[in-house]
C-alpha cells in the first residue's frame, strides 16, 4: 500500500518543496514576511480560477498570479498604507475573488478543497519534475545571493554602504516565495502553505547559533514533517496539507517543551 | 575644507538636499573630507546629522545635488541604530563576516584591537551589552581596512567612562590605519581633540571651525575623568558664512540654535 505510485510522487514532491521551504522560510521569519506568503497563496487560488476561465494550464495560472501578487506588493510597499494593511486587503480580496470565480465555473467539477488544503492524488510525475526544478531554482538563488540577502536583512543601511541594493534583494526573496507557493499549492494547499515556510524555521530558531545553521536545520525539519505528514495522510486518507502542517506543529511544540524543560532543569 | 580640491576629497557633497517622506531634512549642503582628516559633526536633535551620514555612505539618495565618493573608496560605517531581530541567530564572528567573509585570525585581531575578548566571537550579537555592541560595530568597520570611518553617534547610550574609552579607542585605531574619520557627536561640548574640523548642522551646515584642545581646562577633564588623557576637547568655532544672529555660544542643544532655519 505504502509503495503506491501516488504516494511516491507525493513524497518526492513534498521533499522537494520542503528542501526549498526550510531555508526560504528563515528569511520569511527574519523579515516578517508571513503575511506576504498568505497573500501570494491566496492569489494562487485566483490563478486557478483564471486558468480555468481562460482554458490554460492550472500551473501557469497559479504561477502567473502568485508572481503578479509579488510584483504588485513590491511596487505598492511604502506608498501610504502600512504593509500589513496592504497585504490584508490584497490577500483576502484575491481569495474571495478566487473562490467566487471557482464556484461560478462549478460545472467543470473543480474540487476547491484540493486547492485549499492540498491533495496527494493531484500530484503527477510531471508535477514532481516541475517542483524539483523550482526547488533547485530557489536553492540556487538563495546560495547565490546569500551574503547580500543576509546583510540586507541585518541592516539596510549597512547593506547600502557596502554597495548592496536592499530593494533588489527584497524583490528576489518575494519572487522566490511566490514561486514556492505556486509549486506547493497542489501538495499543501493555499491556506496552509505559509505554515510550511514559517513553522520549520521557527522550530529551528532555538536550536541554531548561526543563520546558516538555522537554514539547514529548517530544511531538515521541513523534510521530516512533510514525510511524516504525507505518510499519515496516506494511511488515514486525510488531506495532505493539514497532515504536514500538524506534523510540523507537533515538532515545534516538542522543541518548545524541550527548551522549557532544559530551563527548569538548569534552575 | 578651504583649498581642498575635488580630486583630493574622499567624499564630496554638492548642494546636497535630502527629503524623507516629503519633508526636507537637509538642504544645500556642500561638504568634502580629505585623506586622514578628522571631522566631527554636531547639532541639536533632529538637525539631520544621521541623515547626512546616511546620504554620504550611500544609504539615502539625494533629492537634489550630488554625493561623489572617490572611486574604490572603502568606508567603514557604524550606524547609529542597528536592531538585530531576535529571530535571527547571529554570532559575533558571523556578523563580522557580513557581507565579506573574514578569517578567524582577522576576526580575532579586530576584536582584540577594539578591546573585546576573542571568546566573544562565539557569543550571540543580541546578548551583547550596549558598549560591547558598539565595539563590535567598530571592529566590523575596521575589517574592511577603510579609507574613511563614518561613526554615527557611536557613544550613544554609553556612560561617561564608556564614552571616553570609546573615543580613545577611535583615536588609537585611526593612528594605526591612518584613515579619515567622520563622526557625529551628540554632545556639543565634547569632541575629539584631534578633530581637524567641527561642522555644526541644523538642516544645513550653519558653521564650521577648528576645535581647541582643553588640556588646560580642568573642569572638562574632571567631568570625563582622567582616563581620557586629553582625548576630549572643547569645541570653539567661527561663523564663516555670515548669518551670525548674535546668539550666545553656549551650545545647549536648544532647537533653533545655529539660526534654526531648517524648514
Amino acid at each position: 500500500m505504502i509503495l503506491d505510485a501516488f504516494f511516491f510522487s507525493a513524497l518526492l514532491a513534498g521533499i522537494g518543496i520542503a528542501l526549498a521551504a526550510g531555508p526560504l522560510g528563515c528569511f520569511v521569519v527574519w523579515r516578517r514576511m508571513a503575511y506576504f506568503g498568505d497573500a501570494t497563496a491566496h492569489a494562487a487560488i485566483l490563478g486557478v480560477a483564471l486558468a480555468l476561465a481562460f482554458d490554460t494550464a492550472v500551473s501557469f495560472g497559479v504561477i502567473a498570479s502568485a508572481v503578479g501578487m509579488a510584483l504588485a506588493v513590491f511596487m505598492l510597499t511604502g506608498r501610504g498604507l502600512a504593509i500589513d494593511t496592504l497585504l490584508g486587503v490584497a490577500a483576502h480580496s484575491a481569495l474571495a475573488f478566487g473562490v467566487l470565480a471557482l464556484s461560478l465555473t462549478g460545472e467543470r467539477g473543480i474540487d476547491l478543497e484540493a486547492y485549499l488544503f492540498g491533495d496527494i492524488l493531484n500530484v503527477s510525475m510531471r508535477d514532481v519534475g516541475l517542483i524539483w526544478a523550482g526547488a533547485a531554482l530557489i536553492g540556487s538563488l538563495l546560495i547565490w545571493r546569500w551574503s547580500s540577502l543576509l546583510t540586507a536583512t541585518v541592516s539596510e543601511d549597512l547593506a547600502r554602504a557596502e554597495g548592496i541594493r536592499p530593494d533588489r534583494e527584497r524583490l528576489i526573496l518575494m519572487l522566490a516565495v511566490a514561486l514556492l507557493v505556486a509549486m506547493s499549492i497542489e501538495v499543501v494547499g493555499a491556506l496552509l502553505v505559509t505554515a510550511l515556510l514559517v513553522i520549520p524555521a521557527a522550530t529551528a530558531r532555538s536550536l541554531a547559533a548561526t543563520p546558516e545553521g538555522m537554514a539547514i536545520l529548517a530544511a531538515v525539519l521541513a523534510v521530516s514533517a512533510t514525510s511524516l505528514g504525507l505518510v499519515a495522510a496516506f494511511i488515514w486518507d486525510a488531506p495532505a496539507g493539514p497532515a504536514i502542517v500538524s506534523a510540523s506543529a507537533l515538532g515545534f511544540g516538542a522543541v518548545g517543551l524541550l527548551h522549557v524543560g532544559k530551563r527548569i532543569h538548569l534552575e | 575644507m578651504p583649498g581642498m580640491s575635488d580630486t583630493m576629497s574622499l567624499i564630496t557633497a554638492r548642494n546636497l538636499t535630502i527629503r524623507l517622506e516629503g519633508r526636507t531634512i537637509l538642504h544645500d549642503v556642500d561638504f568634502m573630507i580629505g585623506e586622514g582628516e578628522i571631522v566631527t559633526v554636531v547639532g541639536p536633535n533632529g538637525s539631520g546629522k544621521s541623515t547626512f551620514m546616511r546620504a554620504l555612505v550611500g544609504a539615502l539618495s539625494p533629492a537634489r545635488g550630488s554625493v561623489t565618493r572617490r572611486s574604490g573608496l572603502r568606508i567603514g560605517y557604524v550606524p547609529q541604530v542597528l536592531h538585530i531581530d531576535r529571530t535571527l541567530p547571529l554570532t559575533v564572528a558571523r556578523f563580522l563576516s557580513l557581507p565579506t567573509g573574514r578569517s578567524k585570525s582577522e576576526i580575532t585581531a579586530a576584536l582584540t584591537e577594539t578591546g573585546i575578548p576573542p571568546e566573544v566571537a562565539a557569543h550571540q550579537v543580541a546578548a551583547l551589552s550596549g558598549g560591547q555592541f558598539q565595539r563590535v560595530l567598530l571592529a566590523r568597520a575596521l575589517l574592511g581596512d577603510p579609507h574613511l570611518l563614518v561613526l554615527d553617534e557611536p557613544t550613544k547610550g554609553l556612560d561617561q567612562p564608556g564614552v571616553a574609552a570609546f573615543y580613545l579607542l577611535v583615536e588609537q585605531v585611526r593612528r594605526r590605519l591612518g584613515c579619515a574619520v567622520l563622526m557625529v557627536s551628540h554632545d556639543l561640548h565634547v569632541v575629539m581633540s584631534a578633530s581637524d574640523r567641527v561642522i555644526c548642522i541644523n538642516g544645513h551646515i550653519c558653521c564650521e571651525g577648528a576645535p581647541v584642545v582643553v588640556s588646560q581646562a580642568p573642569e572638562y577633564r574632571a567631568m570625563f575623568g582622567q582616563g581620557t588623557r586629553g582625548a576630549l576637547a572643547l569645541y570653539q568655532h567661527d561663523h564663516d558664512h555670515g548669518h551670525d544672529h548674535g546668539h550666545d555660544h553656549s551650545h545647549d542643544n536648544r532647537p533653533g540654535h545655529c539660526g534654526g532655519d531648517a524648514p
